[in-house]
């Protein structure tokens, strides 16, 4: 059986320098992304690192794989996608992570490239080229039988791992033409009429295990948190409090006294502390007491206060800083055409990843102090090389990462800032250093969702036709403000959608499609509203009145056949839809609500979700991923709320950031692909967005009243109730 | 030195009788397949067994072990085998997978004592262990599995 290898890049470059023989095909960096290029070519490029693809004498295959894993499935669906068109025999296939180096492995992403998994597009990134090097490797092969055999290329076929000869059945197994093939100069190129058809495909939409899965089931799966080096001691850090604060002064001496502490380090916006166990390191820690510099950006910050008056007012202001994200027709002119005009206000509070594995890294230099490995669960191993190198002054060349499993990633893993504080602090110590953040510390010094304010006005023409749309968001975040907030399903002809930035020097961040979150709850919300203020079918009014997508009609058709939405529901119980667009893929959910009056408790018992994401590389594993994002979205629906109180994150651990648990999860979940002749978009974050609206929709048709306040805790549906 | 018996065999270690058993199991012994998640006994992630207990690693002291009798996850079987183990496969139960070894060793406990758990009993039980990646129906049913497989 085939695994992955999870003991870093040392083991294998090993081991391909000491096989004897077989046929390696390493990655090079053309002018339109990622190529496979022969060993002559690799040796004029000065960043090649390891082989891409190698084909072992003894049949067994290495495929790298850029899918850094966090539990989505992608480093095993990467692979899949060259076994697939090289037609390799997937149980003798090794998947290994691709180094750090983007420049070799990256994918094209505007001007530059770039080897960060997020936004779910790991395989809608990857896709094409992955099967045009493949398709590389099958060709050489082929070749290499058809030169041994003294036939035509074209009279050969393959059959996982071995090529054919259908005239006289004789068969060589790939195994078996890398001990005698001779590598070409230069890799033949593929056209992608050459490439399988999609009746032809073995692997692709057809769903192999993932490989890290028999990992995790019996606790082999290393993780950054998990590497254990020999002279390893441990730091744990305590950041400012008040986000982009500086420590001014702490008890050292103290500190310094207690049992096992090796140092104590500043750093620009916190405090190390590294002793030789971590229970000392965290006795350490929980003994700093530190003067914190009074002038932090997020000093005297109180977000309740600053979402539920300032945003409004911010609003309001004429004179205020706007940017226009985008704008179609003339949405001024259509308001003042109208023959309705609606409008609707929505809030959301702060999210916070609660990734299951708190941030870590662990770092080691060499005996000159000039070379660095770090170990990271990275979104983005090249990100946090290049982090780590500008912490320490250091070239990309004196960096290397080792990638691991993440216990979860959710956006917050994209940047490397704890690796990097391990790193100096390693320096520092002059030892192997393991960082850990406490939960605490996680939580604290976390990044988050953004808190935002929305305001959508909507405009309808005497047909009842949906003419006109604003849609302003207010908050701090930049781009995580406004993604999601473009509804082209919708074809409303006067558009103008707006941001108005504010600051408060809370640290945010990305989040399983962020922006997505409050704005497509707004936008889906504020339709369904629509819908009801003329008594209509809310699947109705978006067919008759929004010019919907032929697309997203299709995904409504299906989810209202797979939810049976117009049959009756049991005695308190009703139904709310919604879409979502993320990564190219479209998504069309239900959810089955019921309500607790008295406690405020809302309680979400089916779920029915429709999702074009194109062709679906391996339909189990994103169908894992889905109800993932599902589970993702009913838990910041209902619960997560992160407060900022005098610059000060309110909640510390997971008594009081509160996530779904077993008992809150819906009786039902239904997830099905709706089938779609196109390339593969994302589908990690398709889960989530929609949720919110489809449970506050529902919530409507149950009291007559709107939820317009992310999260639905009780406390708040109460206050709604009462209202 | 304190002595107790980890995944059947006797072990000594130096720790201050504070020092959680998780800090002991992941860094003074090197198992690291028993999780830290949040240091409180709020997540299940360092759930271990503890004289055929499933308890928080992060909540037991040092104190409390000599001549304990601790099964991680790497004690659960030698192989992978056991009903839950395979359960979890067949079901491609984990995604991140942090989580996992903990609600394993939850799940463990509950079928010892009810081999033929309802749906209801199983969500009882398993309730303490917080999984992010949000994988709690697989899980419930690759209990299910395990109970009906063995």
């Amino acid at each position: 059986m085939g695994e992955i290898r999870n003991e870093g890049l040392e083991l294998s470059r090993r081991e391909f320098l000491a096989g004897a023989g077989g046929l390696a095909f390493w990655a090079g960096f053309g002018a339109n992304g990622f190529q496979l290029i022969s060993e002559a070519q690799a040796t004029t490029q000065a960043k090649v690192l390891n082989p891409w693809v190698r084909v072992a004498p003894d049949g067994g295959v290495i495929i790298l794989s850029a899918g850094a894993e966090m539990g989505q499935g992608s480093m095993t669906s990467l692979a899949a996608i060259v076994a697939e068109e090289m037609d390799a025999d997937w149980s003798k296939v090794v998947i290994e992570f691709a180094p750090a180096e983007a420049s070799v492995y990256g994918y094209v992403d505007g001007d530059t490239r770039s080897m960060t998994i997020a936004g779910s597009r790991a395989v809608m990134r990857y896709y094409a080229d992955l099967r045009i090097a493949g398709a590389q490797v099958r060709k050489v092969l082929v070749a290499s039988a058809a030169e041994k055999w003294g036939v035509e290329p074209s009279s050969l076929r393959t059959e996982p791992g071995a090529v054919i000869d259908p005239a006289t059945g004789r068969r060589l197994a790939y195994g078996e033409i890398a001990a005698f093939a001779k590598p070409p100069v230069r890799l033949p190129g593929v056209d992608k009429a050459e490439l399988k058809k999609r009746s032809e495909f073995r692997i692709i939409g057809k769903s192999v295990p993932r490989r890290d899965i028999p990992l995790k089931v019996n606790g082999t799966a290393r993780y950054a948190i998990d590497v254990h080096l020999p002279g390893m001691v441990y730091a744990s850090t305590r950041h400012s409090p008040v986000h982009g604060g500086a420590p001014e002064s702490w008890n050292d001496a103290t500190v310094r006294g207690l049992p096992g502490v090796l140092g104590v380090i500043r750093l620009a916006d916190g405090v190390a502390v590294v002793a030789d166990r971590f229970e000392n390191a965290l006795a350490a820690r929980k003994a700093l007491a530190v003067k914190w510099k009074p002038d932090a950006p997020a000093a005297g910050f109180d977000s309740e206060k600053t979402l539920s008056d300032d945003y409004v007012r911010v609003h309001a202001d004429p004179a205020a800083k706007t940017r226009t994200l985008d704008a179609k027709g003339d949405a001024d002119r259509a308001f003042a055409a109208a023959t309705k005009t609606h409008r609707a206000e929505f809030r959301s509070d702060y999210g916070y990843h609660a990734q299951m594995e708190p941030l870590n890294a662990v770092a080691r230099f060499n005996p000159s102090f000039d070379q660095v490995e770090v170990w990271d669960g990275s979104q983005s191993p090249d990100r946090c090389r290049a982090g780590v190198a500008k912490a320490l002054g250091f070239t990309l060349a004196q960096v290397t990462i080792h990638q691991c499993y993440m216990g979860g990633g959710f956006g917050r893993r994209t940047l490397g800032d704890y690796a990097a504080e391990a790193a100096r602090i390693a320096r520092e110590v002059r030892k192997p250093v393991k960082l850990i953040w406490t939960r605490e510390e996680d939580i604290a010094h976390g990044m988050f969702r953004p808190q935002s304010f929305q305001c959508l006005e909507a405009a309808q023409d005497a047909s009842g036709k949906v003419v006109g749309w604003r849609h302003c968001v207010v908050g701090d975040g930049g781009v995580l403000l406004h993604t999601g907030i473009k509804i082209p399903y919708y074809g409303v002809p006067n558009q103008h959608l707006e941001l108005r930035g504010v600051s408060h020097g809370i640290r945010v961040k990305h989040w399983r499609a962020v922006g997505h979150v409050f704005n497509v709850f707004a936008i889906e919300s504020f339709v369904d509203q629509m819908a009801t203020a003329q008594g209509m079918d809310p699947v109705e009014f978006r067919f008759r009145h929004m010019s919907i997508s032929p697309r997203a009609r299709v995904l409504f058709e299906k989810v209202v056949q797979m939810s049976d939405w117009k049959a009756p529901r049991p005695e308190g119980r009703a139904l709310g839809i919604s879409l979502s667009e993320r990564s190219g893929s479209l998504g069309a959910g239900v959810a089955e609500v019921s309500l607790d009056r008295a406690s405020g408790r809302i309680r979400v018992h089916k779920v029915w979700l429709a999702v074009d994401g194109g062709l679906v590389v391996q339909p189990a594993a994103a169908k894992a991923n889905i109800e993932s994002g599902i589970v993702y979205g009913l838990s910041s629906v209902l619960y997560e709320r992160v407060t900022v109180k005098e610059g000060v994150v309110m909640q510390s651990n997971f008594h009081d950031y509160h996530v779904m648990r077993m008992s809150d999860m819906p009786e039902e979940m239904h997830v099905e692909f709706v089938e779609r002749d196109a390339p593969p978009s994302g589908l990690g974050e398709i889960g989530n967005p929609w949720v919110a609206a489809a449970v506050a929709n529902a919530f409507h048709r149950l009291s007559g009243k709107r939820l317009q306040h992310l999260p639905f805790t009780p406390e708040r549906v109460r206050a709604v109730l009462d209202a | 030195m304190l002595t107790f018996s980890l995944n059947g065999r006797q072990v000594s270690v130096q720790a201050e009788p504070k020092t959680p058993l998780l800090w002991i199991l992941r860094e003074h012994l090197n198992l690291s397949g028993t999780k830290y998640g949040c240091g409180a006994g709020l997540c299940g992630a360092c759930t271990v067994h503890l004289n055929g207990a499933a308890v928080r690693s992060c909540q037991v002291e040092a104190a409390q072990l000599d001549g304990a009798r601790v099964v991680t996850i790497e004690g659960l079987s030698a192989d992978s085998s056991h009903p839950l183990q395979k359960a979890w496969v067949a079901e491609q139960v984990p995604q991140c997978g942090y989580c996992q070894s903990g609600q394993i060793m939850k799940a463990a406990e509950l079928l010892a004592a009810n081999p033929k758990p309802t749906r209801a009993q199983i969500v009882a039980h398993m309730d303490g262990n917080i999984c992010r990646c949000g994988t709690y129906h697989r899980i419930a049913t690759a209990i299910e599995r395990a109970s009906r497989e063995g």
